[in-house]
């Protein structure tokens, strides 16, 4: 089951420039949360603050709250424990290129040193049927590799290799803007049927998209949380001047 | 900027605009055709019918084209809607006029009749709303719009009034029953003209502060003005 993201008063510097200014939002679980505002606004500077990969850059600097269920993200919590609960996926897929599509599913779990075959066989088919690839791929998890799929099939084999872990959260940042129209219809899709198991934070420059899967949208600019409501509020009658001017195009 | 979608934008606007001023002007000439029992104005008012309903047609068209092409959001969004909706009413409006012209047309053919209605002020009050609907929409202000709203009553009152009176007069006076019958049908026309100036401000007031206050003015208006802050 997925669980509620809380953030509370977060603040995140590259070096000395603030990237993010007292960010403070409840993220509902098990529904889809999108972060929407013009690039460099923080969006996802604030994805990468949820799984403690902000602070893999070097002079990256974090402070506030956040907390993912009952797990204190930034109280004495290993990062690796944090991801073991937060799967992430990018914008470009990033399967590892030399692994079948079998060991690309499993790594994480191996990686964890999980060595029971029966059971990662079973992990490895729920995961892909899951992420809506297995009927394409079943006939060749171990012939082919990971690389050799479309780009669309790419991105859901990553989308199968995080939630292998078995995570509560599933952050997606720009999940589906390097794949064509089809490719990113069964992503929304996907989106729409793994929020019955996990909590989604998805980063998208496309309203379009923002509007079609997530019940709640945040609106960042400037390193600020201009505006969070749900989404059909945001699309509709914002509260914010700065938010209406963005989504219709005015800004700027 | 999106600049060739706010020219779309720009362009639906002038075309409701040229389409009320059509719906205005027919209202107008009809029941000006009613004081003068003037069969001129009453065939042009026919006349002009086709013109309002192409014109309804391409403001359809436009705001479809800008719905699937453009994507609009938030207030261009609710814009186009209430511009739909404010087109068909326009539409209505001037249908309401051909129904009084063909009313006079009949009129004409039977003895003039004293009859106890005042269809002037009737039609000056039921011209006032749509104009200033329209004003409301040219400006964007809801306050305008919500003066419309108020005015819908007085016009109610016109309409039950006439019904009373010209029942009376017909069962007094059986021989001027048919005068008294297309008198009541033109206020009844009127009336229903007030009805769609009432739709178009309460469109207007949707475009502007994204709140739906059909059937329930004050509550809506309220919430209008103080939105709910709501966290999640």
């Amino acid at each position: 089951m997925g669980v509620g993201i809380e953030v509370e008063r977060l603040n995140a510097w590259f070096g000395k420039t603030q990237a993010l200014h007292d960010i403070t939002m409840s993220v509902a679980a098990n529904h889809a949360t999108a972060i929407i505002g013009p690039s460099g606004c923080g969006k996802s500077t604030f994805v990468r603050c949820l799984n403690r990969m902000h602070e893999t850059i070097p002079g990256a600097r974090v402070e506030g709250k956040v907390s993912i269920g009952d797990l204190q993200v930034y109280n004495g919590t290993s990062a690796t424990k944090v991801r073991r609960r937060v799967g992430m996926v990018f914008q470009k897929p990033n399967p590892f290129p030399t692994m079948s599509i079998y060991d690309n599913v499993a790594a994480g779990l191996k990686l964890n040193g999980f060595r029971n075959r029966r059971e990662l066989d079973e992990i490895v088919e729920r995961s892909l049927q899951q992420s809506a690839l297995w009927d394409e791929v079943k006939d060749k998890l171990r012939k082919q590799s990971g690389a050799s799929l479309s780009g669309g099939q790419q991105q859901r084999l990553c989308i199968a290799r995080a939630l292998a872990v078995q995570p509560q959260v599933l952050l997606m940042d720009e999940p589906a803007s390097a794949l064509d129209p089809i490719s990113t219809g069964k992503i929304e899709d996907l989106i729409f049927q793994l929020k019955e198991d996990y909590t989604i934070v998805i980063v998208t420059h496309n309203m379009q998209q923002a509007s079609r899967v997530a019940e709640f949208t945040g609106f960042f600019l400037l390193g600020e949380l201009i505006e969070f409501d749900k989404t059909e509020k945001i699309f509709t009658t914002p509260s914010d001047k700065r938010t209406e001017d963005y989504i219709t195009g005015r800004f700027g | 900027m999106r600049t060739r979608f706010q020219q779309g934008l720009g362009e639906l606007r002038e075309k409701l605009l040229r389409m009320g001023g059509l719906a205005e002007q027919a209202v107008d000439r009809a029941c000006q055709a009613y004081i003068e029992r003037d069969l001129t104005r009453c065939h042009m008012v026919l006349e002009n019918e086709s013109a309002i309903n192409a014109a309804e047609r391409e403001i359809d068209e436009l705001a479809l084209d800008l719905l699937a092409l453009q994507q609009p959001m938030a207030v261009d969004l609710r814009f186009i809607l209430a511009v739909t909706k404010i087109n068909s009413d326009l539409e209505r409006v001037g249908d309401q006029a051909v129904n009084i012209a063909e009313r006079v047309m009949d009129m004409v053919q039977l003895p003039p009749a004293e009859l106890p209605v005042d269809i002037p002020r009737m039609a000056t009050a039921s011209s006032a709303m749509v104009r200033r609907a329209l004003e409301s929409f040219i400006e964007g202000k809801a306050e305008l719009a919500q003066a419309v709203l108020e005015m819908d009553n007085v016009v109610d009152r016109m309409r039950d009034e006439a019904f009373i009176n010209l029942t009376r007069k017909m069962n007094e006076t059986p021989e001027v029953t048919r005068q008294a019958l297309d008198a009541l049908l033109v206020a009844r026309n009127l009336e229903r003209v007030a009805d769609h100036a009432t739709n178009i401000a309460e469109d207007v007031i949707f475009w502007v502060r994204g709140a739906d206050v059909r059937h329930n003015v004050a509550a809506a208006m309220n919430i209008a003005a103080n939105p709910p802050r709501q966290r999640y």
